[in-house]
């Protein structure tokens, strides 16, 4: 069986975000980057079903430039046995699709795992418009993912719950907390063997942006937070209902 | 240049989201002199369907075949499709939630038309096509552009008030043309947290952390949600350790909620946290640490023990209520 896992490149959750002059990019000097978060558990369940199950190979994938390359690497000394880097500037979502649709769809994946969502753009697109690529089914915000027999049981949150669902192979889902508990940080070992496992870089395809950002910017500073008197709550009542008018 | 929104029912029942959308898309219509319709999938309540025309919608659609009873991206994707294609939909408006989600980023792909997700306001310019999206968790915006015939954005909740705007609306079946290939998930089970809101769906929200110190305390937080008729939410390490479910986690890798009014209580607020609270209306935080960065967040501050504070806060609250 194999396993598909799509990395996003993307600043670290603490970094302070600013922006360019001309609004259109941000600043990258300072930024430590790092596999998005859901990307990591996603990568961490793959691991887990290799072990469990066996028989799987695992290979990673992101779109990027060679700058990007450290975050593959280290998604090889996480476990990965191989890695493709597409070798292109990833300029939206419909563009990230199409990029891996054409690097992956001759290469009979069984299960392609994203994360729920970039922590950059937020858009949690890439899933989806793969799958549609791809014509297989998908499953978004899956907080779990097991292999049972010739079917794999998916479970995806919906408002207000949970839902259950069977698929057949290959299908795509995107992770969230729970699909794995806890993502793994590489060990010494890992990190050696990474250097020698097989990263193969592939030239993008033609595709159009259906989408351009024209400008950034920064929310407005937040006024200063009011403070109250711990032994006068009342006050805060009355600002919820005078001021901020919800009680 | 018609505007399509799709509006999903719970149980055959719509939520103020779904009213929310409703305007937004008929506030897009009016820009373009056009009309707005809705689709829905599923049964619905007796006259849930024609409450949208409170809101602007001139025609609703229902697809009521049984196969569509399970949600399912790629089936919903292409029959919203085939509506757009009958109809000649130019903008298409989705809940920037699980569904929209999953539905949205398939029509982009069949149609190559641009898609803005988590918009939070009316466009900035129609020509070219411009909107404001939130990027980087909250912690800015982008303004995105359009460049195609068709255009999709998916609105997040409870940014965008209700415009009340009546309308006469008609009411129909749509029978999309079914291809089996895109049934290819058995939906097993449904679990519901029964009779809990979803936080995402709460106006008011009573968080804790771990300045709470234990599971066994959260009764003075369920006190104070009661008196406010709010939702309850903890920070990830209450999560992570067991505390409360992982469903009322909020920060970047748990739920993203935009209440009318937040309150943080024994919460320090990491630069996580607030990725997930910080489309809150207002924000009330009740922390022993002055310098804790939640206070950077708040709008309302108390620095004192929430074991003192937050009692006295329920009492007085009720006793408000209690004289108007």
């Amino acid at each position: 069986m194999r396993i598909l896992v799509c990395i996003s490149h993307v600043p670290d959750t603490t970094a302070k975000i600013s922006f360019t002059d001309d609004k259109l990019e941000y600043k990258k000097d300072d930024i430590q980057f790092i596999i998005g978060p859901y990307e990591e558990l996603s990568l961490t369940r793959a691991l887990e079903l290799k072990e469990t199950v066996g028989n799987i190979t695992i290979t990673a994938i992101n779109v990027g430039f060679s700058d990007t390359e450290p975050t593959l690497r280290k998604a090889l000394a996480i476990g990965a046995d191989d890695a493709i880097r597409i070798n292109a500037d990833p300029k939206d979502a419909y563009f990230v699709a199409k990029q891996i649709a054409e690097a992956v769809k001759n290469e009979s994946f069984d299960i392609v795992l994203t994360g729920k969502e970039s922590i950059n753009y937020n858009g949690a697109q890439v899933s989806e418009m793969l799958a549609e690529f791809l014509q297989i089914p998908s499953i978004t915000s899956a907080s779990k993912v097991e292999i049972s027999g010739d079917k794999a049981i998916v479970e995806r949150e919906i408002d207000g719950g949970k839902e259950q669902i069977e698929t057949s192979f290959p299908f795509v889902a995107s992770g969230q907390k729970g699909i794995a508990f806890e993502p793994r940080i590489p060990n010494m070992r890992g990190i050696m063997m990474a250097r020698k496992k097989p990263l193969k870089v592939i030239e993008p395809v033609e595709c159009e942006e259906l989408t351009t950002i024209t400008m950034h910017e920064l929310p407005p500073p937040k006024a200063a937070c009011k403070m109250v008197d711990a032994d006068n709550v009342e006050e805060l009542v009355h600002l919820l209902h005078d001021e901020a008018k919800i009680i | 240049m018609a505007v399509l929104v799709f509006t999903e029912n719970w149980d055959g029942k719509f939520k103020k989201a779904t009213f929310e959308l409703a305007s937004f898309a008929s506030e897009i219509s009016k820009l373009y002199n056009s009309e707005c319709y809705a689709v829905t999938f599923g049964s619905t309540n007796d006259g849930e369907l024609a409450s949208l025309g409170k809101f602007g919608v001139k025609k609703a659609f229902e697809i009521k075949n049984k196969k569509y009873q399970n949600f399912n991206a790629q089936s919903y994707s292409a029959a919203i499709v085939e509506l757009i294609e009958k109809l000649s939909v130019k903008t298409v408006i989705f809940p920037n939630n699980y569904s929209g989600r999953s539905i949205a980023p398939r029509v982009s792909v069949k149609l190559k038309a641009g898609f803005a997700p988590g918009v939070t306001s009316m466009p900035v310019s129609i020509d070219p096509f411009i909107i404001r999206r939130k990027v980087y968790s909250g912690k800015a915006f982008a303004d995105i552009e359009l460049k195609t015939d068709i255009k999709l954005i998916s609105l997040n909740q409870n940014a965008f008030k209700l415009v009340e705007n009546a309308v006469e609306i008609q009411v129909e079946e749509f029978m999309p043309t079914i291809n089996d290939t895109d049934f290819k998930l058995e939906t097993k089970e449904v679990m519901k947290n029964k009779g809990k809101l979803p936080i995402t769906d709460a106006e008011i929200l009573v968080s804790g952390g771990r300045g709470m110190k234990g599971p066994e305390k959260w009764g003075i937080l369920e006190e104070l949600a009661e008196v406010l008729h709010a939702g309850t939410s903890c920070s990830r390490p209450v999560s992570d350790l067991g505390w409360r479910p992982s469903e009322e986690h909020v920060g970047q890798t748990g739920k993203v909620v935009s209440p009318n009014l937040y309150i943080a209580v024994g919460i320090s607020g990491a630069i996580q946290h607030l990725a997930g609270v910080n489309s809150s209306k207002n924000i009330v935080a009740i922390n022993t640490d002055p310098e804790a960065p939640i206070f950077e967040a708040a709008d309302y501050g108390i620095v004192g023990d929430a074991f003192e504070v937050v009692p006295k806060l329920t009492q007085a609250i009720k006793s408000f209520k209690e004289q108007k």
